[in-house]
């Protein structure tokens, strides 16, 4: 049964259906219950299910995630959510030290079953202190998984197995996609271990996650238009990656560019990247292109946005130069 | 000899205004001579010139503030700097509209003459063997990439450039051309038969027991005897069929095919193989696949094979069946010789054996003649020492 949604709601399905399936399960943040959630993405659940399971919490990133990651170890199953991906810095400490580390520590005595979720990114001129993409930061660390739903199916399906993951999952969700309604069959099954080819196509290969999706698959079509068939890899999952996935795209179509609205140096761009050159040098026909966001704070003018930002027509060009067009 | 400029009189010292000059065009100056007045933020310098000789033209005029470096007079001889950039004052910081930086490109090296072929392009070259520098590339700045050698074989950035001068696009259409008639026109008939080589085996262990390398026989050698041997029984195997008709042959040139490193086959002609004793059809054979693979072949050793032998060698498999060469009539094909289990004697044993084949123009005979073709072949290969 599939049915239009909205990615906001479709989240907001899976954290209810979560709570409702396990008592364990309980979310907390800055604002998630009065106010519903900066994103409205928790709108009607305290109502639901009282405060104790929906609970505002203080400014303190480092604090509530602390909180989790101490109900996690003493059996809960809480969702922490954070605003947005820059205040997560503050809980890096909780994360980091304790959260991917704490199994390894008590020589695999003690896991933590946390689920952090954060939105990410820019494209509503919330300026340079909400509107970066950090997910590379995160994904740079072992000890925790790291998805980016970028589909609605994704923002419903991924919850679930993230719950009963043993272990830390960091939910990514990219604030320009909160919006985008697609089709969502709630029964159909989700993993967290593949990346999933959303367009085919045998000319280049157009690797990216979360909230490029969109951008790159319509860079896509624009190139389909110029004679270029385009295979659109969606990671889903940044850590960690699928190698296989990435290479066997690489392999077919010979050409990559990757789409990462994370800074350019140093970025998620970079790995997968250096992962082709290691895995499918022989088979490359072009340099692999990177799009990435330009090294600045993300500005605050509408048009400066836009422009530090991977946008289709930065896509195309960088395809058609490895097309040597 | 040369231009005496703004020196640098501290780290921090971008410009300094001239303050007097103490010399004038004409004027002759020695090196450490002063010549000038400098006004720095640390006060006013005499500076010296480095320059000896005849001062030319002065450049700056008094109170002018010029950065350091700035030519300030010429002296001496001015042949080697003949053109004097003209001086500009030190610019007034301006603040204007920035220009937005173009779009930047990833860092590339790009060495000048090198031709650029993609990996891909790379590896398929080697496996191909094609020259990559023939190619024009459609890629990035124009390297070569997979796609470019689509369609393309050995030949077409090589040009009959094996060693034997061999061209491998010709040869495949000349093989595809023959063979496609010689189905089209030769109705094949298709017999096997093992032919057990335990005596071949002993006596060829004994034989070659005794030799140096270069003395030794192979296997092959015996096999293409017995066929030459055979085929004097048998001159309905050996000789061309031509305009309708069938014209055995009296010589009896055993054409032996051997695979052209490359890809491509020649099965060029040991003549009168049935006269050679085994060491010089040993040492004929090969020379043939010396010259097949290194160059040098005749004319007739290509036009005039009687029949055809192809030998799968030792990493073959059991047995071939080969198609004739048009004008021949016959090709016997011998696969591997291995170790296969032999009925002989009311017991079985496993003995080296070799499956012969005969593929034979119907046209010209049945195939209870081929049968008894290869059973002469096998008969002789009983008695090797005959050979």
């Amino acid at each position: 049964m599939t049915k239009d949604v909205t990615y906001r709601e479709a989240m907001g399905r899976a954290i209810r259906d979560a709570m409702k399936a396990d008592d364990r399960v309980f979310i907390m943040g800055e604002d998630v219950a009065r106010y519903g959630g900066t994103y409205a993405v928790t709108k009607g659940l305290a109502d639901e299910f009282g405060e104790d399971r929906v609970r505002d919490t203080p400014l303190s990133e480092s604090g509530f995630t602390g909180a989790g990651i101490g109900a996690a170890i003493g059996g809960m199953r809480p969702i922490v959510e954070i605003m947005t991906v820059n205040f997560s810095l503050l809980a890096l400490d909780q994360i980091l030290n304790t959260a991917a580390t704490f199994r390894h520590m008590s020589g695999g005595q003690v896991g933590v079953p946390l689920v952090i979720r954060i939105a990410t990114g820019a494209g509503r001129q919330l300026a340079a202190q909400h509107s970066h993409s950090l997910e590379n930061w995160f994904a740079h660390i072992p000890g925790l998984r790291v998805l980016a739903p970028a589909t609605v199916q994704d923002a419903y399906a991924m919850l679930a197995p993230a719950l009963e993951d043993p272990d830390p999952v960091i939910i990514f969700e990219h604030v320009m996609l909160y919006g985008r309604t697609e089709p969502l069959d709630v029964s159909a099954p989700a993993d967290l271990h593949f990346a999933a080819v959303r367009r085919t196509g045998t000319d280049i290969s157009l690797i990216t996650y979360g909230g490029s999706l969109p951008k790159t698959l319509e860079a896509a079509e624009a190139l389909a238009g110029e004679g270029i068939d385009a295979e659109v890899l969606d990671l889903r999952v940044l850590r960690p990656l699928d190698n296989v996935a990435i290479l066997e795209t690489v392999s077919k179509t010979r050409r990559a560019v990757v789409v990462d609205e994370g800074w350019l140096t140093g970025s998620l761009a970079a790995e997968v990247s250096a992962r082709i050159m290691e895995g499918a040098f022989w088979e490359l026909d072009a340099p692999v292109g990177r799009v990435c966001s330009a090294e600045i704070p993300i500005p605050y003018p509408k048009h400066l946005e836009e422009a530090a930002l991977p946008q289709v027509d930065r896509i195309v060009a960088a395809a058609k130069a490895a097309m040597g067009r | 000899m040369g231009l005496f400029k703004m020196p640098s009189l501290g780290a921090d010292m971008e410009a300094g205004k001239l303050v007097e000059w103490m010399i004038a065009p004409g004027d002759e100056v020695k090196k450490g001579d002063t010549v000038a007045v400098v006004e720095t933020q640390k006060g006013a310098i005499e500076i010296e010139t480095f320059e000896a000789g005849t001062v030319g033209k002065l450049l700056v005029e008094v109170g002018e503030t010029v950065p350091v470096g700035t030519p300030l007079a010429e002296i001496g001889d001015m042949s080697v700097e003949a053109a004097v950039p003209a001086h500009e004052a030190v610019p007034e910081p301006e603040p204007g509209p920035i220009a937005p930086p173009a779009p930047v490109a990833a860092p590339t090296l790009i060495r000048a003459g090198r031709h650029r072929a993609s990996p891909a392009a790379r590896k398929l070259s080697a496996e191909k063997g094609i020259d990559l520098s023939a190619i024009k590339g459609t890629g990035p700045g124009g390297a070569v990439t997979s796609r470019d050698l689509e369609g393309t074989h050995k030949a077409a950035g090589q040009k009959a450039a094996s060693a034997s001068g061999v061209d491998f696009t010709e040869m495949r259409k000349a093989i595809g051309r023959a063979m496609a008639r010689s189905k089209r026109e030769i109705p094949h008939y298709y017999l096997r038969h093992q032919i057990d080589l335990r005596a071949a085996s002993s006596w060829l262990d004994e034989y070659n027991g005794s030799r140096e390398p270069s003395g030794r026989l192979l296997m092959g050698a015996l096999l293409v005897k017995a066929v030459a041997l055979s085929l004097k029984q048998f001159p309905d195997m050996n000789g061309f069929y031509e305009n309708d008709a069938f014209t055995p042959s009296d010589a009896i040139h055993c054409g032996v095919a051997v695979a052209v490193r490359g890809g491509g086959l020649i099965a060029p002609a040991v003549h009168d193989t049935d006269g050679l004793p085994l060491g010089d059809l040993m040492a004929a054979m090969r020379d043939l696949v010396a010259r097949v693979r290194a160059g040098g072949l005749k004319g007739s050793e290509l036009s005039d094979p009687t029949i055809t032998i192809t030998s799968l060698g030792d990493r073959g498999v059991d047995e071939v069946y080969g198609v004739i060469h048009p004008p021949q009539v016959a090709i016997v094909g011998f696969g591997t010789v291995e170790e296969r289990p032999l009925a002989a004697d009311g017991t079985l044993v496993a003995a080296p054996t070799v499956i012969a084949t005969l593929a034979a123009d119907h046209r010209v005979g049945d195939g209870r003649r081929g049968a008894l073709f290869l059973r002469e072949i096998e008969k002789l290969l009983q008695k090797p020492e005959a050979l």
